[in-house]
């Protein structure tokens, strides 16, 4: 193969592009989730109670939000929606405003999930020491459901990570922008992605390592 | 806006076509390799399932993004003559076969061993215990995660246009370059993905229901 690998250019710009990537990207993952968890759990504990109009409502976003690909809810947010508002939002914010919404709709259906799987118990328990409607929901349901739900809102929490590539066609300078930014500049396409790649694995499954033991330590133990 | 969608749809179709075909190579690919995959992952011996899983979890844990990058910048640089079609396609492809690698292997893995055994009792080869006894079973719990794959796939070939590739996607851009209206084609094109994929969904979730029925 006729071709030399030179990884000094790559480390030249290490960590301006590479390394600072991560960190944004790590942080457009962790506000999107964390919006997202707001949109989700809002709607799920909503949902529990109310009428067929509401139910109607979320299933319609949940299932537009599933069926779309994430690369074109992230074009109809940033060129789409305020071409026709006729405002305009940097593209970090709304590369992040996507990622909740996207997130979101994934987490209704989690949260729905762990919020039947209470046991039955628990709840009739807090009834009869005399807790409130709403107490119930903030002291009972929501603590026991965030246990039972960690490991999937792990998962989609390292799915979304990885997602956070997709700002890349916004420009939004994250790992994979960092990535392309170094190979326009200097055409070492080969020697970018063997040092991104390992940064993704590696930045991956320390996230998953993290949160198994976030779950064993939270797991809900019976005697 | 309607009249901007209705003008824009026939530039869309070829893009949709490609969309199509690039979804459907990849889908039979995935499935081919990702079957042969996954009964290497839940019966071959380690040097066999031990590769595989690497790969397998190698390929997860990469964003799509950055392996249809790789394997497209890189896969010319091998001297290997390559269109860029199928060069992003075998990105796709491998980023999908290793999906339903692991979807074949829980499907394997949870039939009880016990089936296994039995085929061995009365002699059948393993390739008749796979045809005639494990694979009929474990289809009906593939068959619903599965399709999620495909879904998986047409969202997936969505950022094929990154690289060039004109489907849907792309040729959605392609009309917003020229006519300047970005909101009405974006949703076009957001609700055609959505009659794709939402047709495939149900279906995944009738047979789940309809599989509901096997207890083990």
């Amino acid at each position: 193969m006729p071709y030399h690998l030179n990884f000094n250019l790559v480390w030249k710009y290490f960590f301006d592009k590479l390394a600072w990537g991560l960190v944004m990207s790590l942080e457009l993952a962790v506000v999107g989730i964390a919006i997202g968890i707001v949109i989700g759990l809002g709607l799920a504990v909503l949902s529990h109670g109310s009428g067929r109009a509401f139910r109607t409502l979320v299933a319609a976003y949940v299932e537009f939000i599933r069926n779309v690909p994430l690369l074109l809810l992230v074009y109809l947010v940033f060129y789409g929606i305020p071409s026709i508002g006729g405002f305009k939002y940097d593209a970090t914010t709304s590369f992040v405003m996507t990622l909740a919404v996207y997130a979101g709709a994934y987490l209704v259906e989690v949260f729905r999930a762990g919020l039947d799987a209470i046991p039955k118990g628990l709840i009739d328990a807090g009834r009869a020491i005399g807790l409130g409607q709403v107490e119930l929901v903030l002291h009972v349901r929501i603590p026991t459901m965030f246990r039972i739900v960690l490991p999937s809102l792990g998962n989609a929490f390292i799915s979304l990570f990885k997602d956070t590539s997709l700002a890349t066609v916004l420009a939004v300078p994250e790992l994979t922008y960092g990535a392309n930014w170094i190979y326009t500049n200097t055409f070492r396409i080969v020697e970018v992605y063997a040092v991104v790649a390992p940064m993704y694995l590696v930045t991956g499954y320390l996230l998953l390592f993290g949160l198994r033991l976030l779950e064993r330590r939270f797991a809900i133990r019976r005697r | 806006m309607i009249d901007v969608m209705l003008k824009g749809l026939p530039f869309l179709l070829q893009g949709l076509l490609v969309t199509l075909e690039a979804s459907g190579i990849v889908v039979v690919a995935a499935l081919v390799v990702g079957v042969v995959l996954g009964i290497g992952l839940s019966y071959g011996p380690r040097w066999i399932a031990w590769p595989i899983r690497l790969l397998s979890d190698f390929v997860r844990g990469l964003p799509l993004l950055v392996l249809i990058f790789s394997i497209f910048y890189m896969l010319p640089l091998t001297g290997w003559q390559i269109s860029n079609f199928a060069s992003a396609l075998a990105a796709l492809a491998v980023f999908e076969t290793a999906h339903v690698s692991e979807v074949a292997r829980g499907a394997i893995q949870s039939i009880h061993p016990g089936q296994n055994e039995a085929g061995k009792a009365i002699g059948l080869t393993f390739s008749q215990r796979m045809l005639y006894v494990i694979l009929p079973q474990a289809l009906r719990r593939f068959l619903p995660p599965w399709i999620n794959t495909v879904v998986d796939t047409v969202k997936g070939s969505s950022l094929l246009a990154l690289v060039g590739i004109v489907d849907l996607m792309l040729s959605i851009q392609q009309v917003i370059g020229r006519t300047f209206k970005p909101m009405p084609m974006y949703v076009l094109g957001a609700l055609i993905y959505f009659a794709i994929n939402y047709t495939l969904s149900q279906i995944s979730r009738r047979l789940e229901a309809r599989f509901a029925y096997v207890r083990e």
